[in-house]
């Protein structure tokens, strides 16, 4: 293991950040990294468990983080790095943005501060790549097995990547201009840089993967083409469907779902040109985020950037406790108070808030009427009488999750069953009613974290693989 | 009238003899046994009646150490092998006119024949027509006369008929030579055996010949000691007259003994177990083909199979001596052979005698094992002791000549100035008389003159041939690093294995540590591809053999070898030890290329591949194993003598054989051919890296292993640096070797074995898993009782690993297997505890949820997918349910709930309290541990409750444990083993005791602890019966409790425990927690205690016992199922361990042996102590919980109360894993086999005899004391027979007035005799006991203040000095007091004492061992390894021969000499204190000269103690606060 007493000499440190002041005048990555001396020293926290609750239980994607972090105490980063890159295809991108449920789920978190394990996972791959050690890895011998991909988000991209490695012909289609799905146009640059994304699809590239932007599989390829020209499809295209807010007022513009402005910024800093009248700014404006996750952070963090006038984000339920309830215990996911980095540049965040209306003006939004709840009985809230009030707004963004993948042509064509909360149906070996036709991620699971698309499209790859062994 | 067995229900199934069939687990194969033995001899070789009849009370005397059965009055046996008494045998003759040849000219048998007349008729006859045959002439039959209305039921109902059959040469004296006679009885005697053997038509089983000789005769029978005379009326025969005889009293924890096992034998009677049997008989049987005799010439074909199988361990032991004299070597000379003393470097000894050893170790292995032999064959009469002395042999010679020699002094009593010498049978060495000569034969003469015989030393020097300098040196090219991940991949290794158990071993030359136990898959229920190793559990020395400390008595232990091809065991030629010498069994790349390319032609050396093509399943597997054996066969027909198996040239077309799979399969394929002993195999396998693989492959008939792989991956990890300490990949290499050879050393320990050539072989593993059609033809004559997999699953797997090395996409990957088998991994292991459990487990007992505890049990129990425990495969028969109402309360059940023993010092103060707290709410046990208990927790909290652990335990350290202690217990508990490390002691290292450990062990701060493998007063199962009798005499009220670890063999253990008349057993799982133990120990040791629980119950009920002692058992009980389980299986309480640490916090980090419990459970560190958030409430609801859960099991399945429930294994059924592809296998059959008899649950109380005590007198007398604090002086005369004198009343003494017991000198006892073992044992302060003449054992066991002084009789003629006066292991974890005595002590002389004063006039072996505290004085002579593991306390030895550094074991202690005033002062004072209270002739003359002699004193004293000594003096001496001095010192150690 690491070092026996390094959790009781070393405190954790946590990676430092840019200064509010300074940060929210680009869009750059916030966060900063610690230097190798220290990192080693958090690396030294880690007491190996006998039961390591932040790998089998906290870690969607089972990271080997106690091996890892023993590497990086002893000073084995190319070890490190390899041993990371057995469970995960995209470090670099959770190390930068995975809520970490394994640091929640680290013993030391008991009564404690966790080991920073997403931050020793970050360096270690960005090392990797800095020193030139992650290569393309070719297979010794193709299978001549094709298999289609759809969807470059994370669990498109990792079971691309597996499918590849294992010697099969992989085509990844993507629907827009550009590879990562949510990664590039749903994630804020200032969290994650697009230049990580490519790296790696560069990598992809030379290890055989074939990538196909620009196609909306299902009308650019119809169904029965993919099913005639691969030996099998793996569904990985998301969870793309928004959840609305159906309130009278809905229609006015100046509201808009989280990611028509995320994507947008996204591509503003890459560069892209977009046009005036379909520009969503919030320069000037008072900006109101429905929804309290991550999502809704990120809209903070840029309408931050754009100069908003103010910034307020309601939540329907109540504000969580600032420590574990009862209920709630280690090593299970805090629900907690937690303050991202964009809330720290500054908003106003309101709890037990329902939204009764948007109020408008010449058909453009003005403000919000809302009122307060009381979840005194957590299972069903009330409006608290005499309690209403409003809320200014000339921007409002929807951040309330996603609802299901889209059940588009390709949906219809290839048959597929989905099940009650509109996920396509898959059973233990990820495959849907549609033999031959996997799904992995958003799109079968629903919503979820990037490090869970990881993980499940990296299974999914596992049963494709054997799935075509068997019909060799 | 005679009933039959028949007629006895409980004995159905039982054939005449009374040997039981194998029923359910039980199999009467692992049958042990112990006892009592001893000889008489006159030196003047005249036969007298007299002598008879003492020989006879000697054994009466004994009788302590032998037992009664079930139906209590069958003893276990006893018997006399007796000068053939001549006089006697002519009266008889005269009477049925037969006419007798001269003395010596004619042979008795004696004959155990059937009962029924048409059978015993038969037998009659085939012995008359086989001596016939033979050429000798039938002489005619007497009746042996008998009496048996005095025996029990059991030994009546399995009587044979006894009779004698006199012969002699036909023709007259054809050959005057009696041995002719002799050997020509032998063989008529087997070749009886064996016709009679061989029919099968009716139940001949009561055949059997006790002696068969010219010389002596042997009378023995299913009796005790008292019963032998009123039974064999012939004893009472004025002309009954012997010069000598050999006694034995026997302790069998066979429930079931049988006349013809009781002792002697033929030429021996064996105290002691031969734990390396089945290698040794494995081996005599390969020999016999390649023997030749010139003496038997064509007879010795006859004498084929040698051993009888189906005798006990002593049976056979006497049948290979028996060969080994009739093949024409000396009696004293086979026994030199078969239980050789310890000849290592550090012994003193002559180049010839050692020579002599070497020279036979070539061709005989030691029959190893804790072994007193008393042994004649009519001329010479002897003893000898095995080379760790761990059996007590005392003897006496008297002036006339006569000899007494028993396992007590005392068993004859003559008057004092009768005596002429009084001596012990020392470790290693022999003890004879030579009838012919008329005299004692020193053993050093006996032994030079036969190391003499033949110039061995020059055969040694010039045939042996060694590994170094002899053959060319080889390069060794480094493995590439591709190669090697393959055969990583190819042989499973995995990440885990690397970072956690080779590492370790590379690092720190010693295996690694883990704690807490094992919840992970069984390798037969495990998902992943397993390694045959680990199918296999280790088999360990509990109750009726000692586990051997390999660090601190490693001087006993030896890893050498010969290798290549054995000569005729009954001749000696310089060619027998023409073969290789290994200095140990690991073989690096370079040594096997030297043997591979070396010249000579006695060491043809031949390559085997042991590989097979992965593709072809089973079926391919077993073909290849077949060309294999072939071409060994065809290897050793061409004269090959070295075999080398390798599975080097794996590649993707061929697959590695499982190595073990592989030797064992060889190693028994020749020794059926009889080809076993013409070549050695040696391994070339990657497979090896574990020590329990080294420790399978050569206790499966590996002579030599090579690691190639293990080599080359931890040459790779020094590269990489991956070590702890950074290391060339040489020293890395080298170190790895240390290791493995130390874990040998461990493992051979852990079962008593001292020596690779005892433990080669010897197959001390049962299998778990396995099939038996698997078994008995590859691994023949192992354990395997549930069934498993055969060579189609391991084929399976074999290939699943080698496709990881060769997989379809190209290359391996870089990665290797997670494994999962210590911490928990995802893809890998399957564990019981995992964070879901842990979780829903803590939420339940924090927030006193049920639901929580349901999800819980739920996880626990649904097994279905992923499998865990055998349990997991056993389901509950639909009953016919009842209201839950209607079943007993919770509060009912948590009473039958205890914890498991668990040490203030393993765990926190805060944890092992709350503990306590919870289990006295419960009504519960908690166990103290070892280590003692603090008396504040004795007495009740304010609030109503009580921190006091109703268990208290004694383990072999003993420490803490004090009279007061052992009063203040409802139950005593000894603890004989451990799940997570049967037959290993344990170390509390010096950083670990704090102030407040060291002061309730009764130690000193910073000062580590060892607790020793073996309970130094339980070497075998008398002994254990003398402990459980020594603590019910000082707390009568306690029930006194034994704990067992689940392994085979288990049940006929148990069934000894509750003859020792211990009121309950604890079978104990092999996978309960540990504070710190080795991994193998943790994972490979032991087995799981469904296996053991079910034999326990089978054997205790099948032979009557189970209703007087109560059953509990323990390891990984999780849920309400594991409880209705157990129940149904038999148990009647449940521990918990793990599961009560986990409700008050434990997550399962594995730490514990680090000290650094993150949650302040298992640590002393007060920063992590503070973050303790454990309460007693947890563990409350945990048990309230688990109780629940079982009612409801016991509402659904029909039961109101537990008591209906135990033991209704009918109830059980077994669910096989049909979809598993090696789960099923298994078969349960075995495993829930019913118990067959009526009680199946204890009913009784145990007969302990109390009010027979000899206390009770000694009160009687004390009652003034007692009251009033009076003075009282007793003069009393004492014998052997009372035992533990002085406990009773020391007990009864701390109970009245406390610790600190009565004023000095309140109470004195003038005793006049020879003590019984445990004299003063406990003994309280305020108690003086003076015994004029001698003492056994056990003297001052537990100490706790008081004296004892001992000296010779007033008018004893010999010189007290030379003559040893008490025995062995005294004042064995004493905490107080003084002893002073007159004369010479045994072995282990204040061994673990950590407070007593001693003065003794000369000691053992092993003084001082282990001791922690005290002062002890040596006025005379020391034996061997004086101060091993002497970590405090210290030691004056007077050194006139200025050689005791050589004799001290300076590992922890520093010699001094006795300079400073203070140590002057103190010993002198000692010395005078000794000549004030007995005379001693030898101190006085010390202190009249004190100036000359001074200077000849060493100071013994331990290192670490002096250094916390001075830091406490420096600390005392500046600040007055001495707790904040210890914790300096404390902190000091640590660093």
């Amino acid at each position: 293991m690491a070092k026996p007493t390094g959790f009781l000499e070393y405190a954790r440190q946590d990676p430092p950040k840019r200064p509010v002041d300074e940060r929210v005048h680009d869009y750059r990555e916030v966060e900063q990294t610690l230097s190798p001396a220290d990192l080693e020293r958090q690396a030294a926290r880690c007491m190996d468990c006998g039961v390591p609750s932040c790998h089998a239980f906290g870690c969607p994607v089972k990271n080997l983080i106690p091996d890892w972090n023993d590497m990086i105490y002893r000073g084995h980063w190319r070890r490190a790095l390899e041993l990371l890159h057995h469970t995960n295809n995209l470090p670099e991108v959770t190390g930068r943005i995975c809520p970490a449920p394994c640091e929640a789920a680290c013993t030391l978190s008991i009564n404690q501060k966790p080991v920073t394990i997403r931050h020793i996972e970050l360096q270690i791959v960005e090392r990797g790549w800095r020193e030139g050690w992650i290569k393309p890895l070719h297979p010794a011998r193709k299978t001549g097995k094709k298999v289609a991909v759809i969807g470059s988000g994370p669990a498109g991209l990792a079971a691309a990547q597996q499918l590849a490695r294992a010697g099969h012909d992989v085509t990844l289609f993507e629907k827009t201009d550009r590879i990562g799905g949510l990664l590039r146009y749903g994630i804020p640059d200032f969290k994650l840089e697009k230049g990580i994304l490519d790296r790696r699809v560069d990598q992809m590239r030379s290890e055989g993967v074939w990538f196909e932007t620009k196609v909306n599989a299902g009308v650019d390829i119809t169904a029965a083409e993919l099913r005639e020209r691969f030996h099998a499809i793996l569904i990985a295209a998301g969870a793309g469907v928004p959840r609305d807010l159906k309130v009278p007022g809905r229609e006015l513009s100046g509201v808009h779902f989280a990611l028509e402005l995320l994507g947008q910024q996204n591509r503003l800093v890459a560069g892209d040109q977009i046009s005036p009248e379909q520009l969503i700014s919030a320069k000037g404006k008072h900006v109101v985020v429905i929804g309290g996750g991550d999502t809704g952070a990120d809209c903070i963090g840029t309408s931050r950037r754009h100069g908003a006038a103010s910034i307020t984000q309601i939540e329907l339920l109540c504000a969580p406790p600032s420590e574990r309830a009862a209920t709630n215990p280690w090593p299970t996911w805090p629900q907690i108070m937690r303050t991202s980095t964009s809330h720290e540049e500054g908003c106003e965040r309101l709890w037990s808030v329902g939204t009764k209306e948007m109020a408008g003006r010449n058909g453009k939004v003005t403000g919000l009427k809302c009122v307060k709840l009381d979840w005194t009985d957590a299972k069903a809230c009330k409006e608290i009488d005499g309690s209403e009030f409003e809320l200014k707004a000339d921007l409002v963004l929807l951040a309330m999750g996603f609802v299901h993948v889209e059940h588009g042509p390709l949906v219809q064509d290839l048959k597929l069953e989905t099940d009650p909360r509109g996920n396509l149906k898959v059973n233990m070996d990820f495959m849907t009613s549609t033999p031959g036709v996997f799904a992995a991620g958003d799109a079968e699971m629903g919503a979820s974290l990037v490090v869970r698309a990881i993980y499940r499209g990296r299974q999914a790859a596992e049963k494709i693989n054997q799935y075509l062994a068997k019909r060799s | 009238m005679k009933k039959k067995l028949s007629d006895f229900t409980d004995f159905k199934g039982l054939n005449a003899a009374g040997f039981a069939p194998k029923q359910g687990l039980y199999d009467p194969q692992y049958e042990r046994d112990s006892c009592g033995i001893g000889l008489i001899a006159h030196l003047d070789n005249q036969p007298r009646h007299e002598l008879v009849e003492n020989a006879v009370k000697i054994l009466v005397n004994l009788e302590h150490r032998g037992a009664v059965g079930g139906d209590k009055a069958t003893g276990d046996g006893a018997g006399l092998l007796l000068q053939m008494p001549d006089a006697f045998f002519r009266q008889e003759s005269a009477k049925l006119k037969i006419n007798l040849p001269p003395a010596g000219r004619y042979g008795v048998a004696m004959c155990f024949l059937p009962t029924e007349p048409a059978l015993n008729r038969r037998c009659r006859e085939a012995l008359e027509r086989t001596a016939q045959d033979e050429g000798l002439a039938v002489l005619g039959w007497r009746s042996v006369p008998v009496a048996a209305d005095h025996l029990g039921e059991f030994s009546r109902a399995t009587r044979p008929d006894i009779a004698q059959l006199f012969v002699a040469w036909n023709g007259g004296a054809k050959d005057a030579q009696p041995d002719a006679l002799e050997r020509k009885l032998y063989i008529v005697r087997r070749l009886a055996e064996k016709e009679v053997a061989g029919w099968s038509d009716a139940d001949f089983s009561q055949f059997y010949l006790p002696s068969f000789s010219c010389r002596t005769i042997v009378y023995k029978g299913m009796l005790t000691g008292t019963q032998l005379l009123t039974f064999y009326l012939d004893l009472h025969e004025p002309v009954f007259q012997a010069a000598f005889a050999l006694v034995h009293q026997r302790y069998s924890t066979n429930t079931l003994p049988t006349w013809s096992l009781a002792q002697p034998f033929r030429y021996l009677a064996h105290n002691g177990e031969i734990n390396t049997l089945r290698g040794n008989v494995n081996r005599m049987r390969a020999r016999e083909a390649q023997m030749v005799s010139e003496l038997f010439g064509a007879d010795l074909d006859k004498l084929k199979p040698v051993i009888v199988e189906g005798g006990s361990d002593s049976a056979m032991l006497d049948n290979a001596l028996e060969l080994v004299v009739a093949g024409g070597r000396s009696l004293p000379h086979a026994l030199m052979m078969m239980i050789p003393e310890a000849w290592g470097a550090k012994y003193h000894m002559s180049e010839d005698k050692r020579a002599f050893y070497e020279f036979h170790s070539a061709f005989m292995e030691p029959w190893d094992g804790p072994a007193a032999v008393v042994v004649t064959d009519g001329r010479y009469i002897g003893g000898v002791l095995d080379r760790n002395g761990l059996r007590p042999c005392r003897y006496s010679v008297t002036k006339d000549g006569l000899i007494v020699m028993a396992s007590e002094t005392g068993v004859l009593e003559f008057p004092p100035d009768q005596i002429r010498q009084k001596g012990r049978l020392q470790p290693g060495k022999m003890f004879l008389v030579d009838l012919a000569e008329h005299r004692i034969v020193p053993d050093p003469e006996i032994k030079a003159r036969i190391a003499r015989q033949q110039p061995y030393r020059k055969w040694v020097k010039e045939n042996r041939l060694q590994l170094r300098g002899l053959f060319e040196p080889a390069e060794n090219p480094a493995l590439d690093p591709d190669r090697l991940l393959r055969y990583q991949h190819a042989f499973g290794y995995n990440e885990e294995e690397l970072k956690m158990v080779l590492a370790p071993m590379a690092g720190n030359s010693q295996e690694a540590v883990g704690s807490m136990g094992n919840d992970a898959a069984l390798a037969v229920l495990s998902s992943r591809p397993q390694l045959l190793f680990h199918y296999f559990k280790q088999l360990f020395a509990q109750v009726t053999n000692p586990p051997i400390d390999p660090l601190r008595e490693e001087l006993v232990m030896s890893l050498m070898s010969f290798v290549g091809r054995q000569q005729n065991l009954l001749a000696e030629t310089p060619q027998h030890c023409r073969q290789l010498k290994l200095h140990q069994p690991v073989l690096t790349p370079e040594d096997l290329e030297r043997i591979r390319r070396n010249p000579r032609s006695e060491l043809k050396t031949v390559d085997l591949d042991i590989l097979f093509s992965p593709g072809g399943g089973g079926k391919g597997l077993e073909r290849a194993l077949d060309e294999l054996f072939a071409r060994a066969e065809a290897a050793i027909a061409d004269g090959a003598s070295l075999l080398v198996l390798t599975d080097r040239n794996l590649d993707a077309q061929r697959a590695p054989i499982p190595s073990l799979l592989a030797v064992s399969g060889l190693h028994h394929h020749l020794i059926r051919r009889g080809l076993r002993t013409l070549a050695g195999i040696l391994v070339e396998t990657g497979e090896a890296r574990e020590v329990i693989h080294f420790a399978l492959l050569s206790a499966f008939g590996a002579n030599a292993v090579c690691p190639y792989a293990a080599f080359a991956t931890v040459h790779d990890l020094a590269e990489r640096r991956l070590l702890d300490r950074s290391l060339t990949p040489e020293e890395a290499m080298d170190a790895y070797v240390t290791a493995v050879k130390k874990g040998l050393l461990k493992t051979f320990s852990r079962m008593g074995i001292s020596t690779i050539r005892s433990f080669f072989g010897s197959q001390i593993f049962e299998a778990v898993g396995l099939s038996s059609q698997l078994v008995e033809r590859y691994f023949t004559n192992t354990a395997s009782r549930v069934e498993g997999i055969g060579l189609e699953e391991i084929a399976a797997e074999t290939a699943a690993r080698h496709a990881a090395a060769f997989p379809p996409a190209g290359a391996p990957s870089s990665v290797l297997d997670v494994g999962g088998q210590y911490h928990l991994r995802e893809g890998g292991e399957k564990h019981l505890w995992t964070p879901e459990s842990i979780c829903q487990f803590q939420t339940a007992v924090r927030n006193d949820d049920y639901q929580a505890f349901k999800a819980y049990s739920r996880l626990i129990d649904d097994q279905s997918r992923e499998r865990a425990t055998l349990r997991s495969l056993i389901g509950l028969k639909p009953g016919q349910p009842v209201p839950l109402a209607e079943v007993e309360p919770v509060e009912a059940i948590t009473r039958r709930f205890v914890t498991a023993a668990m040490s203030f010092g393993s765990i926190s103060k805060e944890a092992h309290e709350d503990i306590a707290v919870a289990l006295n709410r419960v009504g519960g046990r908690s166990n103290s541990g070892e280590g003692g208990e603090d008396p504040a927790r004795f007495k009740p909290l304010p609030n109503g409750d009580s921190k006091r652990s109703a268990t208290k335990q004694v383990a072999s350290g003993r420490f803490g444990v004090t009279t007061q202690y052992l009063v203040n217990a409802d139950e005593l508990q000894i603890k004989m083993a451990q799940g997570a490390k049967p037959g290993e002691g344990g170390q509390l290292p010096g950083h670990k005791v704090s102030e407040e450990i060291a002061r309730v062990r009764h130690t000193t701060p910073g000062v580590t602890l060892i607790s020793p493998p073996p309970h130094h007063d339980i070497y075998s199962i008398e002994d254990l019966a003398q402990l459980i009798y020594d603590l019910k005499i000082v707390n009568p009220e306690a029930r006194v409790s034994v704990k067992l670890v689940s392994e085979v063999g288990v049940g006929t253990i148990a069934a000894g425990v509750a003859k020792a008349k211990a009121d309950m057993v604890l079978i104990s799982g092999y996978d309960g927690g540990t504070g710190a133990s080795p991994l193998t120990a943790i994972k490979h040791t032991g087995l799981p205690w469904e296996l053991g629980l079910s034999e326990t119950q089978q054997a205790l009920v099948g032979n009557q016992l189970r209703d007087r002692i109560r059953v509990q058992v323990d390891g990984q009980l999780k849920t309400g199922r594991d409880l209705a389980i157990a129940a149904l299986m038999g148990a009647e309480e449940f521990g918990f361990g793990t599961t009560a640490l986990v409700a008050v916090g434990c997550i399962m980090m594995r730490k514990c042996h680090l000290n650094n419990c993150p949650v302040g459970v298992a640590t002393q560190d007060p920063v992590l102590r503070a973050r303790y958030a454990g309460k007693p409430e947890y563990v409350v609801r945990f048990l309230r919980f688990i109780a629940q859960e079982l009612r409801e099991y016991m509402a659904q399945l029909g039961f109101r109360t537990l008591e209906e429930m135990i033991g209704r294994s009918d109830l059980l059924e077994f669910k096989p894993a049909v979809d598993h592809y090696k789960a099923k296998g298994l078969d349960y059959t075995s495993l829930l086999a019913p118990a067959k008899g009526e009680n199946r649950r204890c009913t009784r109380t145990q007969d302990h005899a109390l009010d027979r005590a000899f206390d009770r007198e000694l009160i009687k007398h004390a009652q003034p004391a007692l009251e009033r604090r009076e003075k009282v002086e007793v003069s009393l005369p004492i014998r052997n027979v009372h035992r533990t004198a002085g406990a009773m009343l020391s007990g009864e003494i701390v109970k009245r007035h406390g610790v600190q017991g009565l004023p000095e000198g309140t109470l004195r006892f003038r005793f006049t005799g020879s003590a019984g073992q445990s004299f003063g044992a406990f003994l309280a302060p305020g108690v003086e006991f003076l015994v004029e003449g001698d003492a056994n054992d056990y003297l001052g066991k537990g100490m706790s203040g008081g004296r004892i002084v001992i000296k010779p009789r007033a008018g004893s003629a010999f010189v007290p000095e030379e003559n040893i006066i008490a025995g062995n292991v005294i004042l064995y974890g004493a905490t107080g007091g003084e002893v002073f005595l007159r004369g010479l002590a045994g072995e282990r002389f204040c061994v673990r004492n950590s407070g007593a004063v001693a003065v003794v006039e000369g000691v053992g072996d092993h003084g001082c061992e282990y001791m922690t505290g005290g002062c002890v004085v040596v006025i005379g002579p020391t034996g061997v390894n004086f101060a091993a593991g002497m970590s405090g306390g210290v030691a004056y030895v007077y050194d006139e021969s200025e050689l005791f550094d050589t004799r001290c074991n300076l590992d922890m202690v520093d010699l001094e000499s006795v300079k400073s005033a203070k140590d002057q002062q103190r010993l002198r004072a000692l010395l005078e204190a000794h000549v004030r209270h007995t005379d001693s002739a030898r101190a006085k003359a010390i202190l009249d000269n004190w100036e000359t002699r001074l200077p000849l004193f060493v100071k013994v004293m331990p290192i670490d103690y002096k250094r916390v000594l001075e830091r406490m003096g420096q600390r005392e001496f500046a600040d007055t606060e001495t707790v904040s001095a210890t914790e300096e010192v404390y902190a000091e150690v640590k660093k």
